[in-house]
């Protein structure tokens, strides 16, 4: 029975590979189904060191199996005194120098890939975009410094440069996290670190917080909206114009209630920053409420009157500033909040 | 047993290291110094990270004074002397001897603290307090848990010299005497370290 | 000066139960105290396991309301920090304190006062820690407690962190510094460095590791406590602070913490493997090598733990070329294993089912490690469930591994009774089947983009197979664990009591002498003649060891409750500073006060002790004879 499941076990790396190569998880969301060159060469180097690192554990394999089988106590052997061996120089010398070979064929891609992935200042003259991010407990604020355009938990970036992200924190530390288009830099408060990344093609990319900061650690997603040059350009015109007015009469009062008790921490209008809540300048044109809830009118009033209980430590009152958002009140700042869309 | 020479055991040399006891605590004892040398090196690691980072409060320059610390410095390598006659006086077994230089060394033991005292106590005037700055803290924190390795060094030097009336030098008491001696070049090593990394740096280097 | 006759009388007066509490809160003898660390390790061992089990029930289903926020954070931290600290380190110590003088040929350790004082202060620690509980919350930082989350967003729970490890922070570098002069200065005539059993190897480079690793961690929780307490600025970054400095200061600490606790588990690999392969460790000189390597190399890549943090590419590559040199010593010690077992006679007993499990298990552990030292491949990894994956397949996969197959091997030596071998060996396949069930899936988890520490998941990210499997195995485990429990209580009831050599097999100097070892250990201290000392007497027809002196009256240290007394009061003193915390402003008052009754309290004790000559007592030349016949 033993050898039957270690056997089985000796497979698992064989059928992790398989699994690498053939790519597994969501796609937008793993790191196993690279979506820019930056994950790419990531990729590209796992699978480097998946196969060196394959032939090492099949090599100890078939020796540990061979011995475990061939050198077992049989009945009837239990005088048996086996030599007692010191040691084999020529032996001892192989297994030194063959890992020491395996290692070097592994650093050799590392270390150039190592500096040039870091390397955000060639990238700023192939005239990269660049992106502010503030992470704060449990959002992130992104700011576009050339466009004077500022959004929050859903960034928008073309797929025709590369992207540099400049992050910082107002808080605790964080790690800015999108698997499918690249490795995570941590957000440290009082540093600025960066980190290039490039999406392939359109699409949204998941991205998450890597580094414990809290209660709502797990719930602190942001999406990557990869669009076309063109579209972003039309995007970010939209941002600095601004919303609609709201038609209905709901929206209206909403609007209202909310300047009374929401101004004091979020902002609508893309030239507003550094406040200490999200950014709500095109709120309905998001794909989630909060960076993970769904996007709906019902989970916005639940969302409102009590904050924390779907996102825990949120700082976010419940019912309003004052607290005393009646439902009614919370139903038209939510009808308000959806007129927020600034694509046409 | 007064204390003072001994015929009998006399005929042992270097009673800090007779016993396989005393041999141990030679040995332990050197380890716990480079277990202590760590914790120092992590100490000054974090001051040179940190000072200058003074926020709003005074820097090094704006406050240390050379002659003061340079006192200090003085009297801590003397003491550091006056501990090294004492262990000489030790191994001859002359209790009168090692009880006088360690003596000496624990007023000049209390003469240093006593200058880190008024030395704080006139930062604190400057409004350089332990939450000041970044600076602040890493300063007091190194330049204090200094401080407290020499109050320990004089309270367990006079313990000693206290017991010492009484048990005098044997290869029971040498080891102790002994390793207290060790304890006290250590931190005598340290401040040297202080002196030049936290003052010396600190006025020179702006 | 006090004989043995008299400490006997002394101590019959105290009867019954609270006799014999007393005897083991005052013993300094290394063996007792190896089975304190053994029952204080294995009860800590018990409760991370513990929440090990709620964090897998909370993350066996996405969106699950088991465990939300801080409350899931607070078992995460408690299971990282108890396993690390309050499970394996103490385990590491039973192991070392029950075997290391036996195997040297040692009467007793070079400090058996310090040995006792270690102890407590590592249980009193726990204790402290684990109360948090009880008294507004655990902390939530995680076990690296990284700043300034730590010290400037949570409770005080961090307070319970920092002063808990401070105390049996201290209590380790004591173990330290006490097995580092028993191993150098109390090795028996003829037993020369390049003699000793590699368990000895590696427990004196651990202990090496652990005086200068300690050191670093020491310090940085002080800049925690006094940030977190008395407002100081070390990672305030409003004031000039810099919360990076603690994640170096941590990691240096840190990276070593590791090898700490794996270089000794080599060690017991080292010595079941051979035992039980009757054949002589293959390429001895190659492992003591390795070892030593291991230890240098281990203060060298602790920036290896944060190739995110943004130090630019050159100290990421720097560190990157040391990690990935760890590998070829690690990679000699596995070869050699292989060949220790090449040629000879493998039996399957349950301590080298363990034994034999650990290695393919410790070599997926290495090469994930090789993986991650590949700093823009981390960039992937880090704080994902790869990395979790990693290391419980170093750290539970490798340490206790080697633990478990040391306490099977040593526990008759220990205790005089064979623990079921049945049991034994139901309680390794659950254990190691569940273990790769928990662990294995989550290399993927990991990859396919689920971050460590994450109290849940979303529905349709693909993670819910993984974290299904892993709470699965998380159950088999806790099965296999539970039977060591029943295994333990059955042979301590009605087990088969051991002889001296209980294997048979034995090699090394432990196994000459009787099962459990007498008080004063050798009766006659041995004569070594050469690597696996024992071993080589049977072979030569000899039933014993040549002795190396006359028969005669054994000195032995007296027991003090001192050492007890000293880390209640320190205690004391933590649990003054912890009351002391005022988040809003100046430390109140009482609490101070309290800290500095304990401090005083410390110094008072620390002066009697010196004031205070221990003449120990005699056990006489007869009662060894005596004790020598009843054991054959």
């Amino acid at each position: 029975m033993k050898r039957k499941w270690q056997r089985w076990f000796r497979l698992l790396p064989l059928a992790a590979l398989a699994l690498l190569l053939s790519g597994c998880g969501k796609e937008g969301v793993s790191a196993l189904e690279p979506l820019g060159p930056v994950a790419k060469d990531q990729a590209d180097l796992m699978l480097i060191s998946v196969l060196i690192m394959v032939v090492v554990v099949l090599v100890v394999g078939f020796i540990y199996f061979y011995v475990l089988i061939r050198f077992r106590k049989r009945k009837g052997q239990e005088d048996y005194i086996p030599k007692q061996v010191e040691g084999n120089t020529t032996l001892e010398i192989v297994w030194t120098v063959i890992p020491i070979v395996l290692l070097c064929i592994l650093a050799v891609p590392t270390v150039p890939k190592t500096f040039s992935l870091s390397d955000t200042h060639s990238a700023k003259k192939e005239s990269a975009l660049e992106i502010e991010v503030s992470a704060n407990q449990f959002w992130w604020q992104f700011t576009y410094p050339k466009q004077k355009v500022t959004t929050a938990q859903d960034v928008v970036i073309p797929t025709d440069r590369p992207v540099v992200f400049k992050l910082t924190s107002n808080d605790v530390i964080h790690s800015f996290w999108v698997p499918a288009l690249g490795g995570k830099v941590d957000a440290n408060p009082g540093q600025v670190t960066t980190l290039k990344l490039e999406a392939d093609k359109e699409g949204t990319y998941r991205g998450r917080c890597a580094e414990l900061c809290g209660s709502s650690h797990a719930l602190m997603y942001f999406n990557v909206k990869a669009v076309s040059s063109a579209e972003f350009d039309r995007w970010i015109k939209e941002m600095k114009a601004g919303p609609d007015q709201p038609a209905s009469a709901s929206a209206k009062q909403g609007e209202q209630l909310f300047k009374q008790n929401c101004m004091s921490c979020h902002a609508v209008g893309a030239s507003q920053t550094n406040k200490l809540a999200p950014n709500l300048t095109n709120f309905a044109d998001r794909k989630y409420i909060a960076g993970f809830l769904d996007h709906d009118k019902k989970t916005l009033e639940k969302w409102i009157a009590d904050p924390s209980a779907l996102k825990p430590g949120a700082t976010m009152p419940a019912r309003g500033a004052s607290g005393k958002l009646t439902d009614e009140q919370i139903k038209q700042i939510a009808d308000y909040l959806f007129t927020l869309s600034v694509e046409k | 047993m007064s204390g003072t020479e001994n015929a009998g055991l006399q005929a042992i040399p270097n009673p800090e290291k007779a016993t396989l006891e005393g041999k141990n605590k030679f040995l332990g004892f050197w380890f716990f110094l480079g277990g202590e040398t760590v914790l120092f090196g992590t100490l000054f690691a974090t001051f040179l990270a940190l000072r200058d980072k003074v926020a709003s409060g005074p820097s090094a320059h704006e406050l240390f004074s050379l002659p003061l610390t340079f006192l200090s410095t003085i009297i801590l390598l003397t003491s550091s002397l006056t501990s090294v006659f004492a262990i000489l006086a030790m191994k001859d077994y002359k209790a009168g001897a090692m009880r006088l230089w360690f003596w000496i060394t624990v007023l000049l033991g209390l003469a240093f603290l006593g200058l880190e005292i008024y030395e704080f106590h006139e930062y604190l005037g400057e409004h350089f307090g332990f939450t000041t700055s970044a600076f602040s803290s890493a300063f007091y924190t190194l330049v204090g848990t200094h401080g407290c390795h020499v109050l320990f060094g004089v309270l367990w030097i006079s313990e000693l010299m206290l017991q010492s009336y009484k048990k005098g030098i044997t290869t029971v008491t040498a080891p102790k005497y002994y390793v207290a001696a060790l304890y006290w070049h250590f931190i005598d090593v340290v401040w040297v370290f202080i002196f030049t990394v936290v003052y010396l740096l600190g006025i020179l280097g702006g | 000066m006090t004989t043995h006759a008299q400490s006997l009388a002394v101590s019959s007066q105290r009867k019954g139960f609270l006799h014999w509490l007393w005897t083991w809160i005052t013993t300094v003898d290394h063996k007792k105290i190896a089975i304190l660390y053994l029952f204080g390790g294995g009860l800590f061992f018990l409760i991370g396991g513990i929440e090990a089990l709620l964090i897998r029930i909370q993350l066996a289903v996405p969106n699950n309301h088991f465990l939300v926020g801080s409350e899931y954070n607070q078992v995460m931290t408690m299971h990282g920090t108890t396993m690390i600290f309050l499970a394996a380190m103490p385990l590491i110590f039973a192991m070392m304190n029950a075997v290391i003088p036996l195997q040297i040929g040692a009467r007793d350790v070079a400090f058996p006062f310090v040995n006792a004082l270690g102890f407590w202060l590592f249980f009193l620690g726990g204790i402290v820690l684990n109360t948090s509980w009880f008294f507004g919350g655990a902390p939530a930082g995680g076990w690296t407690a990284y700043t300034p989350l730590a010290t400037e967003y949570l409770g005080s729970g961090m307070d319970f962190y920092i002063l808990g490890l401070q105390l049996s922070g201290a209590g380790t570098l004591m173990g330290a510094i006490n097995f580092l002069v028993t191993i150098i200065n109390m090795r028996a005539p003829g037993m020369t460095f390049m003699r000793m059993p590699l368990f000895c190897w590696t427990s004196l480079v651990t202990s090496a590791l652990i005086l200068f690793a300690f050191p670093p961690l020491t310090v940085g929780l002080f800049f925690e406590f006094f940030d977190h307490i008395f407002h100081a600025n070390f990672f305030n970054t409003a004031n000039g602070g810099n919360g990076i400095i603690w994640e170096h200061i941590f990691w240096i600490f840190g990276h070593p913490e590791v090898y700490i606790l794996v270089l000794p588990a080599f060690g017991i690999i080292s010595e079941v493997v051979a035992t039980f392969s009757k054949k002589r460790l293959f390429g001895y000189s190659s492992m003591v090598f390795a070892t030593v390597l291991i230890g240098f190399l281990s203060f060298m890549v602790w920036v290896h733990h944060m190739f995110t943090v943004g130090l630019g590419p050159v100290a990421n590559a720097v560190f990157a070329i040391a990690t990935m040199t760890i590998a070829v010593p690690t990679g000699i010690k596995i070869f050699n294993w292989l060949f220790t077992m090449w040629g000879g006679q493998i039996h399957f007993t349950t301590a080298n089912l363990f034994a034999i499990g650990f290695i393919p298990t410790f070599v997926m552990g290495g090469v994930t490690g090789v993986m991650l030292a590949v700093p823009p491949a981390d960039a992937q990894y880090h704080d994902s469930y790869f990395v979790v994956a990693h290391f419980h397949y170093v750290i539970l996969g490798g340490v206790v591994f080697g633990l478990l197959a040391g306490v099977f091997y040593w526990w008759p030596k220990m205790f005089g009774r064979m623990l079921n071998e049945t049991l034994g060996k139901i309680t390794f396949w659950f254990f190691f089947l569940g273990f790769h069930l928990t662990f294995f899936p989550q290399h993927f988890l990991g990859l396919m983009g689920m971050p460590r520490r994450y109290f849940t998941y979303l529905p349709g990210e693909h993670f819910e197979l993984g974290n299904m499997l892993s709470s699965i195995g998380a159950f088999g485990m806790a099965v296999g664990v539970i039977v060591l429990l029943i295994n333990i209580v059955v042979t301590t009831a009605k087990g088969k009591r051991a002889k001296g050599d209980a294997w048979g097999i034995g090699r090394t100097l432990e196994w000459s002498i009787a099962s459990p070892a007498p008080e004063y250990n050798f009766a006659q201290t041995p004569l070594v003649k050469g690597i696996d000392a024992f071993w080589k007497e049977k072979m030569a027809g000899n039933k014993k060891m040549t002795p190396a002196e006359p028969l005669g009256d054994v000195h032995m240290p007296s027991p003090t409750v001192i050492p007890f007394l000293m880390s209640l009061s320190l205690t004391l003193a933590s649990f003054g500073f912890i009351f002391a915390a005022n988040q809003a402003g100046k430390p109140h008052t009482g609490g101070l006060i309290t800290a500095a009754i304990g401090i005083g309290l410390m110094l008072l004790l620390m002066l009697i002790h010196s004031i205070k000559d221990d003449h120990g007592f005699h056990i006489h030349k007869e009662e060894i004879m005596r004790i020598e016949k009843e054991a054959e």
